[in-house]
């Protein structure tokens, strides 16, 4: 057999259906006498709802029931929040109501305002034109930093100053301490933009209500259908958990995006239930624009304390987070939890504090993505250290060499919560070093200005926090539920095996790694491992997959279930080889009696386990072989490493181009190399698309979407990319079982930061010390023209 | 999409019947701009009148000191065919850069010009060589072909058949594309052409346009050196959140001068 | 109307809206839900086909355009069960995640192969322009398809 367990390059299982067109997309799944859904949005960013008249688009011909939120007053709750945080003066975040369908107000282009059912999408449609909406506009806004001011368009009566939570963590008198004997301080103003998901598959719902048992059934293109359940079925609809199966199948991409509960969720299922016909939707990309979550949008001002050495002494962080027209599912948990704590990033910065307002605004609600967090808390700090090399004239390598945590501090406690378990910062930083070519980058410049262009080069050290998370922890910090994850291995009479897991695949491969998993801990062949995903009727209770934690949560409860299969085998195989319990060894996939070569394979102790031999006692021992397993973390487990790219700016017209990057990452454990170097390839470009092109815009004046589809919002191609060069190094975490750290996230973590830094470099000798997102050719332009004309300082 | 009818005539004269006969139709060539303009339920015309069954207008042909392309000829044909290469090899270029492999698979050259998009690339081309439009009824000199945002000066039933350009002594386009959708958000045609020389844009304005002072510069010494210090003005200018004016303003001569130093090479 | 038009080899005669789209007809008409849709403005490519071999994006022409024509989707690859040697290569370099773009991508390298048997890196970027992936940031695509042409070269 050839090795196909952990660490083994296999080639996906799932590949085949979605190369022959065979996967099953919530957009694909068709029901008899289905009905199609249709949404009818706010044109407007802010407005009163006067009136909604639905009279004209139910006479239209083909609808089956127009719905607003008159109609659903009562009968639907609103959207819940499964994060709530609390601010720094122990009060809890204002959570205002999110009705499903807009009720008396419109806080955002694209807020539903009425849903329209009917026999073809043609039908929807043509009645949702028909809906007559008088609505008194409200002037809007948009910006965080203007929504905070004073005079502000107001989205709530009881919010003032559109404050959601004024959040902080760290020790502020510390911090202050740190500040009064610093040597030099550096200080950095900044804007994290705001993007757009854009998974390819766009949302989608199906349900369908069976009247005979009073189940509902809902297809949902989800990356936690157990929570999906709960948020949509106890919390919106009423409807109790064993009435309610949720289905994510083939999901394609999601990226947080999916982690989002919406309100056309809850609305499909209801509508199913109350018209007893099939109800799908299936929203298109321009209406993805204006409802799916949307991520980052952050105002940062920062200042790093420094002695005469380039030591970190503190860091104050002071951050605007937009959160949007409505507090999404874990909206408020992003910019503070998962951004405030990551700010001590790879380094020994005694003294931090970080205070965040999360504010509404009239623009679609932002939640996880990508990184969700630690990407700004990553750009803020490695921009900020860049400043301070620069400000002191210290080399960029040498002021984080100085900094960085060592090795043997491990396991080391930040000032700001967590307490890293392991890594290797300084190897990373070597490894990056060597395989960009770091010292040999002036001769590449020198070979870019002869041809006109200006080179630059950056990089970043980076830590994150994954594997989501430590129940105790996470409820503490205000999570609303439980942050484990199951497992259920059933082994087959004939010794094949089911792996059912509560995680959830949307493009990761769990199919594939979690059986190679299997295979290396039972000793089976990947091929006869099945990991089934993404059903509430087959699983165990889930969490689903997001914060990259499906390796380091859920591969460590399917490792805590073959640990149990094991334990039975080895009862079996003590009563089938008349040897006490302790002398069974499992090795090798075969059950054997230490020092001797009686051994049982795992299939016959499979087999015994359903045909029990006369030999089997039954009287202590169940038959069967199914363990199911739930595994909560200790700890969030802390990927990290080194990142380094390289850029080449015309000055002429502003165009930058990516060259060269290179991403060194330490993710513990690589289950699957070749998966693991598609995760950082995709990542490393999410971040790409951020840094250079990626640009989600509303038009300050009317809250209108600006970069509302393609045409507009520019998404990374395969000709603005060079090729990415992705090694990993290895210190196993010790937060889990099987060592992994998570890579889902790493690439997407690292890379703005370090393209930004490699965009400044490059800029650097016309006095630039920063640019925001996205460097996009007029940017850039515009940063050149600027500084031409003000006096270059030296 | 809201519904329409749907007519595939077989000759030019039974088009030109039904254009006469319905009140609001589409001409539907390569579809790339109509189809979508349709989907997002921007026009609704009582009929599409696609006019791929007409097979003659599809050729690509030099005929004596100019080179005559059927209003259906493809982008991609345009820019494979060894004809146009030949000819005019920067007109093959800008056919190979138009949109993606997708859309040159079906967009056409009478489609592209009868839109008038203002970041479509071809406008530059015609006006840029000077080209005249051939339709059922009549030829237009490109200079007056091409009238404002998304107009043109054809009837509302005259159907483009073909489009001559003369052949230049030597022509370059150099486009700066939106880095979103990839149109042009500034396209320069520069042409030495026996009638002169001539510079067209696209992108920049709400229609393509001609910069008589390049013009005038080149004509002096062809050479990217001639427009130094060639200033744009801003006013007049497309603005989006891609390129304000003063950007696209800048971006016109910058392209100018590549695009002659393109020609050069 | 009635159409008449080839889908993988077959002889399929349909009837059809003047307004249904090529993908519509493939997708909910014929159930050849392989081919995708993602987006609304003609970018994204994960509804490419083949229509008389060349790849189009088949949200952006009319059914009632294709009469005649022969289409070839993403169903119509595989002969006998055997992937494709472009499909093949996808699996082989891990040019997918989520799978949904893929049909398109891979619809659209076999239209680049067809028309440049050696494409080089840079060639298949370009190429690339007009098909958009989340997941994979592209590198293991363009292995991919180099190497499917590759294999197609020697096959």
């Amino acid at each position: 057999m050839t090795h196909d367990g952990i660490g083994a390059p296999l080639r996906r299982k799932e590949d085949r259906r979605f190369l022959t067109g065979r996967g099953r997309y919530v957009h694909d799944i068709v029901r008899a006498h289905q009905l199609y859904a249709v949404f009818l949005r706010s044109p407007h960013a802010h407005a009163e709802i006067l009136a909604v008249d639905a009279k004209a688009a139910l006479a239209s011909p083909g609808v089956a029931a127009v719905y607003t939120a008159a109609d659903i007053a009562g009968k639907i709750n609103g959207v819940p929040c499964a994060w709530g945080i609390v601010g720094r003066d122990g009060k809890p975040m204002k959570e205002p109501p999110h009705p499903p369908l807009a009720a008396g107000k419109v806080r955002h282009v694209g807020d539903p305002v009425a849903m329209v059912v009917a026999d073809s999408l043609a039908a929807a449609r043509n009645a949702a034109e028909l809906v007559q909406v008088s609505y008194k506009v409200l002037p809007a806004v948009t910006a965080v930093a203007e929504a905070v001011k004073p005079g502000a368009p107001q989205l709530y009566d009881d919010v003032p100053g559109n404050l959601c939570c004024d959040w902080a963590v760290g020790d502020k008198a510390a911090t202050d301490v740190a500040f009064a004997k610093a040597h030099h301080v550096a200080k950095l103003d900044l804007v994290n933009n705001r993007l757009v998901p854009n998974a390819m598959e766009s949302r989608a719902a199906l349900a369908e209500y069976e009247p005979s048992t009073g189940e509902y059934t809902l297809f949902t293109s989800t990356q936690l259908p157990h929570v999906a359940r709960v948020l949509l079925g106890v919390l919106m609809l009423g409807i109790p958990e064993r009435k309610f199966r949720v289905v994510a199948p083939d999901v394609g991409g999601g990226f947080g995006s999916k982690q989002v509960v919406y309100a056309e969720e809850a609305l499909v299922t209801w509508a199913a239930g109350r018209l007893e016909r099939p109800v799908k939707w299936v929203a298109e990309r321009s209406e993805a624009f204006l409802s799916d979550a949307q991520g980052r949008d952050h105002v940062t001002h920062a200042e790093l304390a420094l002695d005469r050495d380039g030591k970190f002494l503190g860091l104050r962080v002071s951050t605007l987070a937009n959160i949007g027209g409505y507090v999404s599912t874990f909206g408020p948990n992003i910019p503070t939890n998962l951004y405030g704590p990551l700010l001590a990033g790879a380094y020994t910065t005694p003294a931090i504090h970080c205070e965040v307002k999360v504010v509404f605004s009239n623009t679609v609600p932002t939640d996880a993505y990508r990184g969700a967090g630690r990407p700004e808390a990553t750009f803020v700090l490695e921009r900020l250290v860049d400043v301070a090399a620069h400000e002191l004239g210290l080399d960029r390598v040498e002021i984080r060499r100085r900094n960085l945590i060592p090795k043997d501090a491990y396991p080391y406690q930040t000032p700001v919560m967590l307490q890293y378990d392991t890594g290797d910062h300084a190897a990373t930083l070597a490894k990056a070093l060597e395989l960009s070519a770091w010292s040999s980058f002036a001769e590449r410049r020198a070979a870019s200005a002869a041809r006109g262009k200006l080179r630059g080069i950056g990089l970043v050290t980076y830590i994150e926090a994954c594997g989501l998370a430590p129940s105790r922890i996470a409820q503490q910090l205000g999570a609303r539920g439980g942050i484990f994850e199951s497992a259920n291995i059933r082994v087959n009479p004939s010794g094949d095996i089911s792996v059912i897991t509560g995680a959830h695949s949307h493009g990761q491969g769990h199919e594939t790694v979690f059986a190679q998993l299997v295979s290396e801990l039972l000793g089976v062949p990947c091929a006869n491992v099945e990991v089934i995903h993404g059903d509430t009727a087959r699983s165990p209770f889930g969490l689903g997959t997001y914060g990259s934690r499906s390796a380091a949560v859920g591969g460590a409860a399917i490792a805590k279930a073959a640990g149990k299969i094991i334990d039975k085998g080895k009862k079996i195989a003590s009563a089938l080889l008349e040897a006490s319990e302790q002398d069974i060894e499992f090795k090798n996939g075969a059950f054997t009696v230490a020092g001797t070569d009686r051994s049982k394979s795992f299939a016959e102790i499979a087999g015994a386990a359903y045909t029990p031999p006369p030999s089997y006692p039954l009287e202590t021992l169940e038959p069967g072989l199914e363990e199911t397993a739930f595994y909560d973390p200790v700890n969030f487990t802390y990927p990290g490493g080194c990142h380094v790219a390289e850029v080449e700016v015309d000055p002429e017209t502003g165009v930058t181009v990516l060259v060269a990057y290179t991403a060194v990452d330490d993710i513990g454990t690589v289950l699957n190399p070749l998966l693991v170097e598609g995760q950082v390839h995709g990542g490393v470009v999410q971040g790409v698309g951020q840094a250079l092109c990626e640009d989600c815009v509303y038009d300050p004046a009317s809250g209108q979407l600006l970069s509302g589809s393609f045409m507009d919002y520019c998404m990374p191609r395969a000709d603005d990319l060079p090729l990415i060069v992705s090694e990993t190094a290895c210190t196993p975490s010790a937060h889990n079982p099987i060592g992994v750290k998570g890579c889902g996230e790493t690439g997407t973590i690292a890379s703005p930061a370090t393209v930004m830094n490699a965009v400044v470099d490059a800029l650097a000798q016309y006095g630039v010390t920063h640019v925001d997102m996205p460097a996009s050719p007029q940017r850039v332009w515009q940063a050149i023209q600027a500084a031409r004309l003000r006096p270059v300082a030296e | 999409m809201y519904s329409f009818a749907y007519y595939r005539p077989a000759s030019l004269g039974e088009a030109r019947a039904l254009l006469g006969q319905i009140e609001e139709a589409s001409l539907l060539a390569g579809g790339q701009t109509l189809i979508p303009t349709l989907k997002q339920r921007l026009a609704s015309p009582d009929a599409v009148i696609d006019l791929k069954g007409i097979g003659a207008l599809a050729a690509i042909e030099r005929k004596g000191e100019a080179l005559v392309i059927g209003a259906l000829a493809r982008h991609a044909a345009v820019a494979a065919s060894p004809v146009v290469r030949e000819a005019i090899p920067a007109l093959a270029a800008l056919a190979d850069g138009i949109g993606d492999p997708q859309v040159r698979n079906r967009g056409t050259l009478g489609g592209s010009i009868a839109n008038n998009d203002p970041a479509a690339d071809y406008p530059a081309a015609l006006l840029g060589l000077g080209a005249t439009v051939t339709t059922c009824e009549r030829s237009i000199p490109a200079d007056n072909f091409f009238t404002g945002l998304f107009a043109t000066d054809l009837e509302p039933d005259e159907i483009v058949t073909a489009v001559s350009f003369p052949i230049p002594r030597r022509a370059a386009y150099v486009k700066f594309p939106n880095p979103a959708s990839r149109f042009a958000i500034v396209g320069v045609f520069v042409a030495e052409t026996a009638a002169g020389v001539r510079v067209a844009v696209t992108g920049a304005a709400p229609c393509v346009f001609r910069l008589p002072p390049a013009e005038a510069a080149l004509a002096r010494a062809f050479a990217p050196e001639s427009l130094d210090g060639l200033s744009i003005a801003a006013d007049g200018l497309n603005s989006d959140i891609h390129a304000v004016a003063a950007y696209r303003a800048h971006l016109v001569a910058v392209m100018a001068r590549r695009a002659v130093r393109q020609a050069l090479a | 109307m009635e159409i008449k038009l080839t889908v993988n080899a077959q002889l399929v005669t349909v009837e059809v809206e003047a307004n249904l789209l090529l993908s519509a007809l493939l997708r909910d008409r014929l159930r050849l839900t392989g081919t995708h849709v993602a987006c609304d403005t003609s970018q994204c490519g994960a509804c490419t086909v083949l229509v008389d071999g060349a790849s189009a994006k088949s949200c952006t022409l009319l059914a009632a355009e294709a009469a005649g024509s022969s289409v070839v989707t993403i169903e119509g690859l595989a002969a006998d069960g055997a992937l494709h040697p472009m499909q093949q290569a996808f699996h082989e370099q891990h040019g997918l995640q989520c799978g949904f773009c893929t049909p398109g991508m891979v619809m659209s390298a076999v239209d680049l192969v067809a028309v440049n048997p050696d494409p080089s890196e840079a060639e298949i970027r370009a190429w690339l322009k007009g098909n958009i992936c989340r997941c994979t940031g592209y590198q293991n695509i363009v292995k991919a398809i180099r190497a499917g042409a590759a294999a197609l070269r020697s096959a």
